[in-house]
């Protein structure tokens, strides 16, 4: 009973904050229900015993990516007033294409529950006796290690990527030029002069 | 009770939002990169939910490499909008056509 509640008032939240973030006039508030949208597709994923994704979810997401969306927002000076020109005009076009797409994956959900597609054998049976989180790290460290690898390389590249691709050099400064600030010595800096009287020195 | 029709229909519902907030969004990219996210948010949905149900532990770690790849594109996706809106002043996709070389 409190399952069937708690389902029904996250997927709620889930697709109204989807729509929302869809349809906010501004963009920040269209972070904002992002964010609550992955907060309630977290707890959808705790109901089914999904912990370690659930929190993921949360830290990846709420963490890093929705506040680098809120970093761009904020960071670019935009008038969003245009940017809402035509919302209307392919909204219609978008709602035939979403709806398209909702009934095809239903009829596919039809299909599936009618049986007749056999299933493969389970590739990693989840279980019983160990939690989520560890039965997770016993399966990624061993049998999808590479795997696991290669997705700590795609960050690597995402993240050279990213900074090579906003990175500029900035003509105008002094940037601190730290190896010649050490080569310096106080010999080449000072100079000890005698001047004689009344005539002072040449600077 | 709650069982897998019902995970599959919330995430088919959001995978179609997402669809539409693409397509309806033209003229925001950063509003088309959030529904890219709402999209791949959808697929992880449908991986955990299938690997609940059938207790196979595979869609989870896969969701987990989804999860890694939409954080990627994320920041790859933002950084090319903030280098598109520093040369032009605009996130209109309607002419990224020109974006060449």
């Amino acid at each position: 009973m409190i399952q069937a509640f708690a389902f029904y008032l996250f997927a709620a939240i889930v697709i109204l904050s989807a729509v929302l973030t869809i349809t906010a006039r501004n963009p920040v508030h269209a972070v904002l229900w992002l964010i609550l949208a992955f907060f309630n597709a977290a707890g959808l994923m705790v109901l089914v015993g999904a912990e370690f994704i659930a929190m993921l979810l949360v830290i990846v997401y709420v963490g890093a990516v929705a506040v680098l969306f809120l970093f761009v927002v904020m960071m670019l000076n935009i008038d969003f007033a245009e940017l809402r020109a035509g919302f209307v005009r392919y909204a219609l076009i978008g709602l035939a294409f979403a709806v398209a797409l909702a009934a095809e994956i239903m009829i596919a959900f039809g299909a599936w529950q009618a049986g007749t597609i056999e299933l493969a054998r389970r590739a990693a049976p989840a279980p019983d006796t160990v939690p989520n989180i560890e039965a997770l790290g016993l399966l990624l460290y061993s049998r999808y290690l590479f795997v696991f690898e290669g997705a700590g390389l795609v960050l690597l590249v995402a993240m050279i990527g990213a900074i090579v691709l906003t990175h500029r050099e900035r003509s105008g400064v002094r940037p601190q030029n730290i190896s010649r600030q050490n080569a310096r010595r106080p010999q080449d800096a000072t100079r000890n002069t005698q001047p004689t009287v009344g005539q002072g020195i040449e600077l | 009770m709650i069982g897998l029709t019902h995970y599959l229909v919330v995430a088919a519902i959001l995978f179609a939002l997402g669809v539409l907030g693409l397509i309806a969004n033209r003229k925001n990219l950063i509003v088309m990169l959030m529904a890219i996210e709402l999209i791949l948010l959808a697929v992880n949905l449908n991986l955990v939910a299938f690997s609940a149900f059938l207790h196979d532990l595979v869609g989870q770690i896969f969701a987990m490499f989804v999860l890694t790849v939409a954080a990627g594109e994320a920041a790859i996706g933002l950084a090319i909008l903030v280098i598109y809106f520093r040369g032009r002043g605009t996130i209109a996709v309607d002419d990224v056509n020109r974006m060449k070389g």
